[in-house]
């Protein structure tokens, strides 16, 4: 068993008992990564030197009454869209490869604050566009459950290095699934607040309005304590919410679902999800039933559209956001340019890998003179609609729930050459981006030892009831507990 | 929607990207699937119905117009491809 199996509250007592310290953690770590992550590929960069030396001050904290921090001593990693001052930032993209930020992220700091320990930086589909985790330029990431299937993406080295038990937790970020659905693909517990919870500030953009940074655990409490420390209103991100009363999260873990709404969409069990998937997702309601939750019927009638008015706004944000990565300022500039105009398209088309370039195609195109009506203001009106589907169900129920994913991890290659199959494994992900509001997935059992996710999706800022609802359903079930065998 | 070689090197001008011809071609035959997808957007009505820019409600958020200390030149240069004398350095925008 891994020291990381322990429950926080566990390592904590410990390390208050003196019978574990936080270089015992870290070492833990580095130990675990040095033994599986030449099979696993979880980490794109590791922090070593620093990681040690925080581990040693916080190791003389132990003996002192100075305050803990709520993360104390905790070995994380960090999506490499998620900026650290000092530690390569590449989002996996070769445009990027050696790029030094000067300033560190607002969950970065967040998580200094909290007493976390960084131990390094984690792999993603280039700029996070991507849904495997095969669109990294550097080398895929594989899932721990089964080295042939993808781990999900594109938060795919967060998920992975969580599951395979490389850290105690991650962050990823989530614009269309990209946190919760490589949690269900890994059998780990993935959540995406409320869009405007977590700051962005130091979040490589890909589609501003969607992206949100989020907590990958092993378990709900442990997002719960993840969540508690990152989020907050942050000056420096125009469109952080400004909430004065954060709720307590871990005091939201009652176990109580007795009475409580749940909707089960029908869009969300139909066509083309898998039958194993139903199943286990089946299997995962008669026990909310069980616990006392009334479970009922709902229909989010523009679910079926959603996918293709994210692709829509993602991309075009995107074809936006990314203009940024010109040549001039950071990033690998070309050798074949000989005038401006050079710079910026070599540096651009040696940089980019090919979904990138798709995306900013498709969105300089849906944005384009003669289009833009078509295409993004059309979008941007069925969001309209998907957003009010959810406002309509939540004025009677209190969480809707379904699965994370339509199936299990896939194999590695086999939707390369398909970008709209590799789309369309977000459609249940993607509604929740497109109306902003708070969902988690959380381990409901497997399908030919791939596991399964439960996606529990929440009113905007009502993480807690999302919390509960998954801690109590974990409570009643093993899922959660079960770890892939990789063997050192 | 069928997308033409022309059209993607049309976007592609636009978007400053540099393709080569497998690249072209491979993009007219992608794009013009996730386009034909998109284009059951279309099925929905939607006269009278606000397009979502943002999920939240958004207001400008403003700051006191006040001075406060900038990055140290040499840290912000720190990761340009090239400079001189404090400034990024790029090459003639004509020739």
């Amino acid at each position: 068993m891994s020291v990381f199996d322990l429950t926080l509250q566990d390592i904590h007592s410990k390390l208050r008992n003196k019978e574990l310290t936080v270089t015992d953690l870290v070492d833990a770590s580095y130990r675990r990564i040095a033994d599986v992550d030449g099979r696993i590929g979880a980490f794109l960069a590791l922090d070593e030197e620093n990681a040690r030396r925080t581990a040693q001050q916080l190791d003389k904290q132990l003996g002192t009454d100075e305050p803990r921090g709520l993360l104390f001593g905790l070995p994380a990693g960090l999506k490499d869209n998620i900026v650290t001052a000092g530690l390569a930032t590449t989002c996996a993209s070769k445009f990027l490869s050696n790029y030094d930020p000067i300033y560190d992220a607002t969950v970065v700091r967040k998580l200094r604050d909290a007493q976390a320990v960084t131990v390094g930086k984690l792999n993603m589909d280039e700029f996070a566009m991507g849904g495997s985790g095969e669109n990294s330029a550097v080398k895929p990431t594989r899932n721990p459950w089964h080295p042939d299937h993808v781990p999900g993406g594109s938060s795919s080295g967060s998920a992975a290095a969580v599951a395979a038990g490389e850290v105690y937790f991650a962050l990823g970020s989530d614009t269309g699934g990209s946190i919760r659905q490589p949690a269900s693909y890994c059998g780990i517990v993935g959540m995406k607040p409320t869009y405007g919870l977590v700051s962005r500030f130091g979040l490589v953009a890909f589609a501003s309005s969607l992206d949100q940074i989020g907590p990958l655990t092993k378990n709900v409490e442990d997002c719960a304590y993840v969540l508690q420390s990152i989020v907050g209103h942050d000056p420096q991100d125009s469109t952080s919410l400004n909430v004065t009363d954060i709720p307590d999260y871990l005091s939201a873990l009652t176990g109580d679902i007795q009475g409580l709404r749940v909707a089960l969409p029908k869009e969300y069990m139909g066509e083309g999800i898998d039958p194993r998937v139903k199943e286990r997702v089946l299997e995962a309601i008669r026990v909310l039933e069980s616990l006392g939750a009334v479970v009922e019927e709902v229909s989010l009638p523009h679910t079926e559209y959603a996918v293709a008015a994210y692709y829509l706004l993602a991309s075009s944000e995107a074809s936006s956001n990314l203009a940024r990565y010109d040549g001039v300022r950071y990033g690998v500039r070309t050798d074949n340019a000989g005038n401006l105009l050079d710079v910026y398209r070599y540096s651009r088309s040696e940089g980019f890998g090919p979904e990138v370039k798709r995306r900013i195609m498709l969105g300089t195109y849906a944005l384009s003179s003669g289009y833009y009506d078509a295409y993004y203001l059309k979008a941007q009106k069925v969001r309209t609609l998907i957003k009010r589907d959810f406002d309509n169900v939540f004025a009677n129920y209190d969480v809707v729930v379904g699965p994370t994913a339509p199936t299990p991890a896939f194999k590695l290659g086999e939707q390369v050459g398909d970008p709209l199959t590799m789309y369309l494994n977000d459609i249940l992900t993607i509604p929740v981006n497109l109306a902003g509001i708070p969902a988690i997935s959380v381990p409901c059992g497997f399908a030919d030892g791939l596991p399964v996710g439960l996606q529990v999706i929440g009113k905007a800022l009502n993480e807690s009831t999302v919390l509960r609802v998954a801690h109590a359903f974990e409570r009643s079930t093993d899922h959660h507990k079960q770890r892939p065998q990789l063997k050192a | 929607m069928s997308i033409s070689k022309q059209d993607v090197e049309h976007v592609a001008n636009l978007a400053r990207l540099e393709l080569t011809d497998a690249e072209k071609e491979q993009f007219a035959e992608q794009l013009s699937a996730i386009l034909k997808y998109a284009e059951q957007l279309s099925e929905l009505n939607t006269d009278g119905i606000e397009p979502t820019s943002h999920p939240m409600p958004l207001l400008n958020v403003m700051r006191e117009d006040e001075a406060r200390p900038s990055w140290p030149l040499e840290e912000v240069l720190k990761n340009a491809p090239d400079e001189e004398d404090g400034q990024f350095k790029v090459p003639a925008v004509l020739e």
